[in-house]
């Protein structure tokens, strides 16, 4: 038991990171309002972004610029995890803004963010062919 | 000759640059620019089959950057028939609906449709294509995004809803995959697959099997939520039955594939087959993709609307395709069985539409009663399409379950082969249940949809009187929906009369896919 506490405490941001994926998924899964399923997706992506960034840090080591003419790869961090977060960013924002657009168009149709509610309000229309 | 090796790029670059392209144009001359370039994407991945079936596969290095650095992209035969198909059908899907599109979409957002039909193509060629994780991941997103886009392209209340359903689940996978590969790259530090798989083949010489084990599974729980495998396949008749008709074929027969093959692909040159197979997952997809079979085509039973009977039978065959991954020595099945699926299913999307159209736009099989004898020719389509699921000889659907049984039959394990012979009787029996039930419906004259007049939401969302007219078509618009079907009615007989020949060029394919 002390050993895994122990491997625990000394990779702290990777168990950190795993819990906010769990918590995000948890939200997406589990939360009804459209919005906070919204926020749940986002914890789950910085989940990812944390585990990467983490993953890519290695400490004492400078950010992969060449300054001073030091030319050894081993003074310097990876720069690929860095890269993926950022394109992982990009992808998140992206989904994101899509997403609430859907919620607006919902919302203006339901007047609820409730996805049950709004889910029973659909099946009394007539749009059903 | 060694030109053809930049054409998978340049598929992948050309989409994109369209997408664009397609924004500043209107909405006719977008979609005749798409047809013409989906013609051209076609010529393409024909030049790069013809050249990989000569000369075998190729890595293209994107900038020159070699291998451990780079990206890259592959291509064999495999990925160049896949490629291909996913255009014919991308077209032949844009093409056959195209007329039901200009009722579904308001008339200064159709071009939108159109850029984001070349996203789409340009993320299922890039999934078909690339050989780096990452890049697929990306892409992955794309298709999902502009997937998403092709849906709620179609103002209802229901579709909206439909999409945010979709998406959830989707973001969901995407969210899963993500992690999984994240996991991956930290255990060996690579995102291209070939070297990849050297890490993961040392991490197991050391024995370290749980940690790829639960990336594996990590990343075959986000795909399979994608694309549909069992648990997570009750978002299907919602999104495919809601989506005005071009969307449904492409999403049924193509979006659900492009993830598929991703997955098969980290399997195969991610993993390495030998790692896979001794993975337990092998076999909780053989038992899911039978599952599957069986509840999809349940489910498909009780639907009481065409187009959710339909969508349901997609879990069912999508069953199927998890059933080949699972069955040892049957992915050239499951590979088969994606061809087949796509080919079918988007007949079977193009033909419900017009046959609804004639039954007071309604997709109930009540005032479905008689349609085929209203639209003949979407009848025949429908009977097509219906054969081919059910599995009856002539037809392509039979050519995959007959691969499916002799793939089972070559294990020589007693228990497999009984479970896969009677997953593939029960299902076909249910396919034949709920197939054949609607084709004699279809086919029985009486008191059909033409004597009720129910309300057609085209032309009341739209304010569209236009759509109340007579539903017989104009000469040129029925050349452009026949057309398109025809041809997939001419490859289902093909892929059903000379399987022989494609099945030859997967097993190629597989011979120089890793």
């Amino acid at each position: 038991m002390g050993q895994i506490f122990r491997a625990l405490l000394a990779n702290y941001e990777e168990a950190a990171a795993i819990v906010l994926f769990a918590i995000g998924l948890a939200m997406l899964l589990f939360q009804r309002n459209l919005i906070r399923k919204l926020i749940g997706m986002n914890i789950m992506d910085t989940g990812s972004f944390l585990f990467l960034a983490s993953m890519g840090y290695i400490k004492g080591r400078r950010a992969p610029i060449l300054v001073d003419g030091i030319r050894e790869a081993s003074a310097y961090i990876n720069p690929v995890p860095a890269g993926l977060v950022l394109t992982g960013i990009v992808v998140s924002v992206s989904v994101t803004a899509v997403m609430l657009s859907l919620t607006i168009r919902l919302y203006r149709r339901y007047h609820t963010l409730d996805l049950d509610e709004i889910y029973v309000l659909s099946r009394h229309q007539l749009e059903d062919r | 000759m060694d030109f053809i090796r930049n054409f998978p790029l340049f598929t992948i670059v050309l989409s994109l640059f369209s997408g664009v392209l397609c924004m500043t144009l209107g909405g006719r001359k977008a979609k005749n620019y798409t047809v013409c370039y989906e013609c051209v994407l076609i010529g393409l991945c024909a030049a790069v089959l013809w050249y990989t079936v000569q000369n075998g596969a190729f890595t293209y290095v994107m900038g020159e950057f070699p291998a451990p650095w780079g990206n890259e992209i592959r291509a064999g035969v495999l990925e160049a028939l896949l490629a291909l198909v996913f255009l014919l059908v991308l077209l032949c899907a844009v093409l056959g609906g195209w007329r039901f599109l200009r009722l579904d979409v308001e008339e200064s957002k159709i071009n939108l449709y159109f850029t984001l039909v070349n996203l789409l193509t340009a993320a299922l060629m890039a999934l078909a294509w690339t050989n780096d994780i990452f890049t697929g991941y990306v892409f992955l997103e794309i298709l999902t995004l502009s997937s998403c886009g092709i849906l709620i392209v179609r103002e209802i209340g229901r579709t909206t809803l439909a999409a945010v359903r979709y998406m959830i689940l989707n973001l969901m996978g995407s969210g899963l995959f993500l992690l999984g590969v994240v996991l991956l790259y930290s255990l060996t530090g690579h995102l291209l697959m070939v070297p990849m798989r050297g890490a993961i083949a040392e991490i197991m010489a050391e024995g370290n099997y749980a940690l790829i084990a639960f990336s594996t599974g990590v990343l075959t729980i986000g795909l399979g939520m994608k694309s549909g495998l069992f648990p997570f396949h009750f978002w299907m008749p919602d999104t495919y039955g809601t989506a005005t008709p071009s969307s449904a074929a492409i999403l049924a027969a193509l979006v659900s594939k492009a993830y598929i093959f991703l997955l098969f692909k980290i399997y195969w040159r991610v993993l390495g087959w030998e790692v896979y197979e001794a993975l337990p997952i092998r076999n909780l997809l053989f038992l899911l993709g039978i599952l599957g079979m069986i509840f999809g085509s349940v489910s498909a039973i009780r639907a009481n609307n065409i187009n959710r009977m339909v969508a349901f039978s997609s879990a069912a065959q999508i069953g199927y395709i998890y059933m080949g991954l699972g069955l040892p020595g049957g992915c050239a099945a499951a590979m088969f069985q994606i061809i087949v699926h796509a080919v079918t299913k988007s007949l079977l999307f193009l033909a419900t539409p017009r046959l609804a159209e004639v039954s007071g736009d309604s997709l109930l099989f009540e005032n479905l009663q008689g349609s085929g004898l209203r639209a003949r020719e979407a009848g025949i389509f429908f009977t097509v399409g219906s054969f081919s699921m059910v599995g009856i000889p002539v037809f392509a659907g039979f050519a995959a379950k007959l691969s499916f049984a002799v793939a089972a039959a070559q294990t020589a394990r007693p228990a497999i082969i009984f479970a896969t012979m009677v997953a593939l009787g029960i299902s076909s029996t249910l396919n034949a249940i709920y197939f054949i039930r609607t084709v004699i419906r279809v086919y029985t004259a009486g008191r059909g949809g033409a004597d009720i007049s129910a309300p057609r939401i085209y032309a009341v969302e739209h304010n569209d009187a236009a759509a109340l007219l007579p539903v017989s078509m104009p000469a040129v618009r029925r050349i452009t929906y026949l057309a398109p079907c025809l041809l997939l009615t001419a490859a289902n007989v093909f892929l059903g009369l000379f399987s022989w020949i494609v099945m030859d060029l997967i097993q190629r394919g597989l011979g120089m896919f890793a």
